[in-house]
């Protein structure tokens, strides 16, 4: 299973990255962590070509936190260092938690975030996190710069909103207040392969811990991450305790739209889907 | 189309200069033009991780890679682990638990646990069973495989094992 | 390590070069001038070629040579069968390349030669086939209706059909006071070892000398066949063994690539290499399993098996090849187990679909009826509330009634014999080890939110199957020893054991001993492995060959001495006389001297007696009701095998069999489409067990019962960890959720089914 020719280009700045998109046109394909385009050129399901090679741009790479406790993160970083760095950990828990249940330790050594939603399949992780979190995503293009936010990101199964010759450059995570409840969770046939439906939560309490604000989002679970609003409406305004959590679970389903595939039907996924946001809610309640 | 690229790398220490073309796979790169078989492709799909090397510190999957993107890379590979003919301690300890039976993804773990082993030098076995989870092997059935690294980490501890 | 070494963990002799990435498996040869070969293979299940282009493809650059079936100047043989050859087969075999229909997914059409692999692939887009496409027979159903003809020639879709029996099933069900019928589906799966297969084949017509590298499993076998096909002695045929990353079944048996590669060496008048991909491998080497079995038991009312009857048929694919019938004959042979089960009778077909023909994989036949069989055991205990080890202690045979002839439950095996043994035994320390009366009755207690329940299952296995076997033993002046072997290695540590026999044999240090196995460039003839026969016959030919060899080392003693051989002894590797000793280098010097070497040969001939091993398996699995994600915390098997040759290996063969089992039941699945297009056509999506959910695990060798039918007592280890592992889990899954009647009865068990399952009794 070896790749189609193609031309091939480093460049080590995000300028020289989108010129030469531009000049190889519709067929070229930025090339990020490759651990999903590389399989589809083995594969030979794409033929891009060209490949502008984004991991030498060190701009990409770069990862703060700002004074209003965003998280940047440039869309070349590794999910490895997502997983790992205890500077991410403590600007955004519910991001590094998920991270580890990207795939396997190689994957994740060379996968990045940027790549990761650009490819957009409906069961990884960091869409929905990206999603559950409403973060900004930066991209740079012929036009110049914009900023997307999550919730308008994902169009469809591997479809976003970069258009042609666009670029991610940047992912900012909201400040993370210090006592957030969150949790994750997904169910998958053996560890580190794709969900078949994941959960990712959050919510804040007031001091009678009603529930002020809360996000949930889903995986696996339709052809883009999905919002989990009648589950949210459930929640909010009520006090946390176990029967709201059933409640908000058996709304939840109600925002689900699965697909079905080999590896779990449509029916399991909504079944399921609804079971993971009662206890990733839990979960997320029983934490601290 | 392709031109060729130059690609200078260094493998198990040693400095190579090669000329690839762009779809080289990093892993057919070092099996066919340097001549380091030790390395093998099981999938070609990023999953059994028999290719698994390690790319400047870090574990990888090899069949996707393309060896252009690893200039001035610093790599190793199953080649460089024994000393002369005396094996790694990681290897004799392979070997002492039965940690292989036709050999084919060994090079994959042994590369995957070096990486693992020095990222985390105490592991649970839990921990052990999770990091090795990205690699296949059809005959052994794991367990000794995770006995082996295991034992390993305990020796360099300089605990008893 | 100091002898004796059989029954010594001695570690493996292979281990250096493979640890240190010097192992020489087929990709890491290269023979100077060698090109590489790629295969244009049917992306349809079922079409007929109507036009094949192959200039653009000839045109490229880097490209030596394209050649279809049109463009091959010798009569294509058809792939002969090597096993169960039944009568009707013989319609259904299969030729190396399509010529004007393909049937099968993967089917080779056309063949290039570049030189490289990625200018080979470059090649394979560019070749233009027009296909007709016609209706696909995807299942075992649409096969028997014979609404679309396969094989038009045959008339049906049917590749045979037969009946075994013994006793009298009908009156046995007659007037029985309890039956249970029950239908069970089996997945197809298969072997998919780690490394794919790869062949270099070295042409030279005019010596004439084809070599073939990359051979193995039955090397003299396929030789014979090979030389046939290409019209050349034996003699120039040689069939090269390199390691091997394993086999379980489906490497070494004739394939159509086989006979594509030498093609493609002679036309390109040159080495060719071919190294199948993980896309290829996937539907160009045999499948398995894939056997649905409806089966009815019929007892008394405390549960002593009366007789039991059972229609198998067997998803064969598109052709049936070297195989033959192994698969859904022994499936129907080892339905009744080690049980007392005085009548039993079953129907077997062998079905012709649009899938990738189906060959042997690892327990063939018996993983799929274990299941069945354990599964309707359990039912059976449960419907007359007698416990699931009870039943079994009521119906397993006892030593006393054994040796068994088991009938003729394969046609034209009419001696096949259960030799002595003791199953209960066995099963009882099964039941002790995995802490049966602790759980029994707990069975679906609910544990950290999760039904738990405990499942066990017993078996019987036979090994060593097959032609004799050789073992030559060479004495070098400096010292090493040579064993040569007819036998092969597919990486489960033939050459440490065999050299652990001689050692022993020949009371020398192992560490002078080298192993050479499988080429047949070694010896003169060879019976090959499979059905876990090594330790058997290969091992013991080296024994004889050992003997042989300290008999001749006497002889040379006496001559060079210049004495009486009874004044002399053989000790501890030297021939000896009051003080003074000829060490074997010193006599293989001598011999060498005289113009002679110090060697033996030896077969050994099991004379067709198959050794049985026997056991039982436990799986302790908790249950998320809610997911319906599966655990198995706990797993213990027994085996009996005789002797252990080497504790560890032996260790490693059960552990590595029951994880490959856990898979076939939870993961493993080759799923086509209504179109007869493979689903599961890569490792996204065709799923191996991997360290993830490892249960904690205890196999026991048994060595209580060593096989009469070898002088040393072996049985074959190879295969008794697989054979029960769907059969222990199916029982305990359904025993913890049986408060919600759920009750397995197909195979794969997954996380979709089970919550269908439980959703369908509105949990």
């Amino acid at each position: 299973m070896k790749p189609p020719k193609f031309d091939y280009f480093a460049p080590t700045e995000i300028a020289d990255a989108l010129t030469l998109i531009a000049e190889h046109g519709e067929d070229s394909r930025f090339l990020a962590g490759g651990q999903s385009l590389v399989p589809m050129l083995n594969f030979r399901v794409a033929a891009p070509s060209a490949l502008i090679d984004l991991n030498r741009v060190a701009e990409l790479q770069q990862v703060r936190v700002d004074d209003s406790g965003d998280l940047h993160l440039g869309a070349m970083t590794r999910t490895r260092q997502i997983e790992c760095d205890p500077v991410i950990g403590a600007a955004n828990p519910l991001l590094q938690a998920a991270a580890s249940h990207i795939a396997h330790v190689q994957i994740r050594n060379r996968g990045t975030i940027g790549g990761s939603l650009a490819h957009a399949d409906p069961a990884a992780e960091l869409p929905g996190i990206v999603l559950v979190c409403n973060a900004l995503l930066h991209i740079a293009g012929p036009a110049g710069k914009r900023v997307v936010i999550a919730e308008a990101f994902f169009e469809s199964v591997f479809s976003t909103a970069l258009a042609d010759g666009e670029l991610l450059t940047e992912i900012v995570f909201p400040a993370w207040p210090a006592a957030r409840r969150w949790a994750f969770q997904e169910v998958s046939r053996r560890e580190g392969d794709f969900a078949m439906v994941g959960i990712a939560a959050w919510f804040d309490t007031d001091d009678d811990n009603r529930i002020t604000e809360a996000r949930l989002a889903a995986i696996g679970a339709g052809d883009t991450p999905l919002r989990l609003p009648s589950a949210e409406a459930a929640l909010v305004g009520n006090v946390a305790d176990a029967a709201l959590f059933a409640d908000a679970a058996q709304a939840g389903i109600a925002d689900l739209q699965p697909g079905s595939d080999i590896h779990a039907s449509a029916e399991y996924r909504r079944e399921v889907g609804g079971v993971l946001v009662g206890r990733v809610l839990t979960q997320a309640w029983e934490r601290n | 189309m392709t031109s060729t690229h130059r690609l200078s790398l260094t493998v198990n220490g040693q400095a190579h200069d090669c000329e690839v073309e762009a779809r080289l796979t990093l892993a057919d790169c070092l099996r066919d033009k340097l001549d380091l078989t030790g390395t093998h492709l099981g999938c070609e799909h990023g999953v059994c991780g028999a290719c698994t090397v390690v790319v400047d510190g870090a574990a990888v999957r090899s069949c996707l890679i393309f060896a252009v993107q690893a200039q001035g890379a610093e790599i190793k590979t199953v080649e460089g682990l024994a000393d002369g003919d005396r094996l790694s301690d990681l290897q004799q300890a392979f070997h002492d638990n039965f940690a292989l039976q036709c050999g084919f993804c060994t090079p994959g773990f042994l590369a995957t646990a070096e990486a693992f082993l020095s990222e985390n030098p105490s592991p649970t076995r839990a921990e052990v069973q999770s990091a090795i989870s990205g690699n296949i092997c059809r005959c052994t059935g794991y367990v000794s495989i995770i006995d082996a690294i295991l034992e390993t980490a305990a020796r360099r501890r300089g605990e008893p094992v | 390590m100091t002898p004796p070494y059989i029954g010594q963990s001695v570690k493996r002799l292979e281990d250096q070069r493979l640890l240190t990435g010097t192992g020489r498996y087929i990709d890491d040869i290269k023979l100077p001038g060698m090109k590489v070969m790629a295969i244009f293979r049917s992306p349809h299940a079922h079409a007929r070629i109507r036009r094949i282009d192959l200039s653009a493809a000839r045109a490229l650059p880097g490209v030596t040579d394209v050649f279809s079936a049109h463009d091959i100047d010798m009569d294509l043989p058809e792939i002969p069968l090597r096993l169960a050859p039944f009568e009707g087969f013989e319609r259904f075999l299969q030729r190396p390349i399509a010529a004007d229909k393909v049937r099968y997914v993967g089917e080779p059409v056309a063949v290039v030669i570049a030189a490289d692999r990625y200018i080979a692939e470059d090649a394979l887009d560019l070749i233009g086939v027009e296909f007709e496409p016609l209706p696909a027979v995807t299942t075992v159903d649409q096969a028997i209706a014979g609404d679309t003809l396969i094989h038009e020639d045959a008339g049906e879709n049917m590749g045979t059909r037969y009946t075994v029996a013994r006793g009298d099933t009908d009156s046995a069900f007659a007037d029985a006071p309890y039956t249970r019928r029950e239908r069970f589906v089996t997945n197809r799966h298969g072997a998919v070892p780690m490394e794919t297969r790869g062949l270099i084949a070295d042409f030279e017509p005019d010596t004439p000398l084809l070599r073939l590298h990359g051979a193995t499993k039955v090397n003299f076998f396929n030789r014979r066949h090979l030389a046939d096909a290409f019209g050349l002695p034996e003699d120039a045929v040689e069939l090269i063994e390199t390691d091997v990353g394993g086999g379980f079944g489906a490497r070494g048996e004739l394939y159509p690539e086989d006979y594509l590669v030498p093609i493609a060496s002679r036309r390109a008048g040159c080495p060719v290499k071919w190294i199948e991909d993980r896309r290829e491998n996937l539907t160009a080497t045999n499948h398995s399993r894939d056997i649905v079995c409806d089966v009815e038991i019929a007892a008394t009312e405390d549960g002593r098996i009366l007789g039991v009857r059972a229609t198998v048929q067997g998803d064969m694919g598109a052709y049936i090849r070297t195989n033959g019938g192994v698969v859904p004959s022994k499936a129907a042979q080892f339905l009744p187990g080690p049980y007392r089960v005085p009548d039993f009778s079953c129907d077997v077909q062998f079905l012709i679909t649009n899938k990738t023909p189906v060959g042997t994989f690892r327990g063939p036949g018996r993983f799929e009826v274990n299941f069945c069989r354990e599964r309707l055991l359990d039912m059976m205990a449960k419907d007359l509330g007698i416990d699931s080890a009870e039943i079994r202690h009521r119906n397993l045979m006892q030593p006393a009634e054994l040796p068994y002839r088991i009938g003729e439950l394969v046609p034209g095996d009419a001696d096949a014999t259960f030799d002595r043994g003791n199953y209960p035994s066995a099963m009882n320390r099964l039941l002790d080890e995995a802490g049966y009366d602790d759980w029994k009755d707990r069975q679906g207690d609910i544990i950290d939110g999760r039904a738990h329940g405990l499942g066990i299952a017993c078996f019987i296995e036979s090994s060593a199957a097959g032609p004799p076997e050789s073992a030559t033993i060479t004495i070098r002046p400096d010292g090493k020893v040579e064993i040569r072997t007819g036998a092969s290695s597919v990486g489960q540590g033939t050459e440490t054991g065999l050299a652990q026999i001689c050692a022993d044999g020949l009371g020398i240090d192992i560490a002078a001993i080298d192993v050479f196995h499988g080429s047949t460039t070694l010896v003169e003839t060879g019976g090959g492995t499979f059905h876990s026969r090594n330790t058997v016959m290969a091992g013991n030919a080296t024994r004889i060959a050992a003997d042989t060899l300290r008999d001749r080392a006497l002889d040379l003693g006496a001559l060079r001495w210049n004495c009486d051989r009874v004044d002399l002894v053989y000790e501890d590797g030297a021939v000896a006389r009051s003080g003074e000793r000829l060490s074997l280098a010193d006599l293989a010097t001598f011999a060498e001297a005289r113009g002679e070497r110090l060697f033996a040969d030896a077969l050994f001939d099991n004379e067709k007696k198959l050794s049985y091993s026997y056991g039982a398996h436990a799986a302790l699995v908790a249950v998320d009701v809610a997911t319906g994600i599966v655990e198995v915390k706990k797993y213990v098997l027994t085996e009996e095998i005789g002797r252990a040759l080497n504790p560890a290996m032996v260790q490693g063969q059960a552990v590595g069999g029951l994880v490959q089992g856990l898979g076939g039941t939870f993961l493993d699945h080759m799923v086509y489409d209504a179109d007869g297009q493979l689903l599961t056509g890569s490792f996204a999506d065709y799923l191996l067990p991997t360290s993830d959910g490892l249960p904690e695990i205890t196999a026991i060798a048994l060595e209580e019962s060593p096989s009469e039918f070898n002088p040393m007592g072996f049985k074959g280890a190879g295969e008794g960890g697989i054979v029960a592992v769907a059969a222990a889990v199916g029982n305990a899954v359904s025993h913890a959720l049986a408060a919600y009647d759920i009750s397995i009865t197909e195979l794969p068990i997954t996380p979709d089914r089970l919550r269908k399952a439980l959703r369908d009794t509105g949990v």
